[in-house]
């Protein structure tokens, strides 16, 4: 059985997405974080780190760059992955997902 | 999987899950109803939306049946913090934890959150 991508597009200072994805995900599935929830990936933030840093002990993480770029976000909690689109299709083209709403 | 996680009537979401499900449901799918977070909201007995002038969508759940949907499964953390049993619902989904959820998400081909 292919492990499950998760796709978040939220920010975690909006909705708890990110606790949901976290609870109800089978360890070591990867999560993707796009459009809003880039925000959860931007260095900075003590609640992000904590959050993410506990979250990357069970799970890959990834974000995407065009997103980033988009919202001027040009450093990344450390230990994340940062993708492109290729690289989002190439997850895609590797997984079966559960894009959160 | 459809997987419903908002409450009724604020925003369009909930609604249009239970419209894809029935329409899936149409088309003979092996569908399945997860009810977490604020979803099992959608569940509650005895609503009443007539003064919002919105139709009230919870007997439709109550048809699933006729449509052979009957695999549906509610969090059971998700209605305990709520306050809520499962003699609160229209329905009785399978109460399932957070053991078992991952491993019902992940073993489906589709997962279609609400």
């Amino acid at each position: 059985m292919r492990n499950m991508l998760h796709i978040i597009n939220k920010s975690p200072f909006y909705t708890k997405t990110v606790d949901t994805v976290l609870k109800f995900s089978k360890k070591g599935s990867p999560i993707l974080l796009i459009e809003d929830a880039t925000a959860a990936a931007a260095a900075g933030s003590a609640l992000c780190e904590a959050k993410l840093g506990n979250i990357m002990r069970d799970h890959p993480i990834y974000v995407l760059k065009e997103d980033l770029e988009a919202k001027g976000v040009h450093k990344v909690i450390e230990g994340i992955k940062v993708i492109d689109y290729a690289g989002f299709v190439e997850l895609v083209e590797k997984y079966n997902t559960c894009s959160w709403a | 999987m459809f997987i419903m996680r908002k409450a009724p009537y604020g925003t369009i979401y909930p609604f249009e899950g239970l419209e894809s499900v029935l329409i899936m449901g149409a088309y003979e799918q092996d569908i399945s109803l997860l009810f977490i977070d604020d979803g099992v909201y959608t569940l509650r007995k005895g609503m009443d939306t007539s003064a919002l002038g919105i139709k009230n969508f919870s007997p439709t759940f109550k048809a699933l049946e006729g449509y052979d949907i009957n695999k549906l499964y509610i969090d059971k953390d998700s209605l305990d913090i709520r306050g809520m049993t499962l003699d609160d619902l229209v329905v009785q989904p399978e109460l399932v934890d957070e053991e078992m959820i991952p491993e019902l998400i992940e073993e489906q081909d589709v997962v279609i959150p609400f």
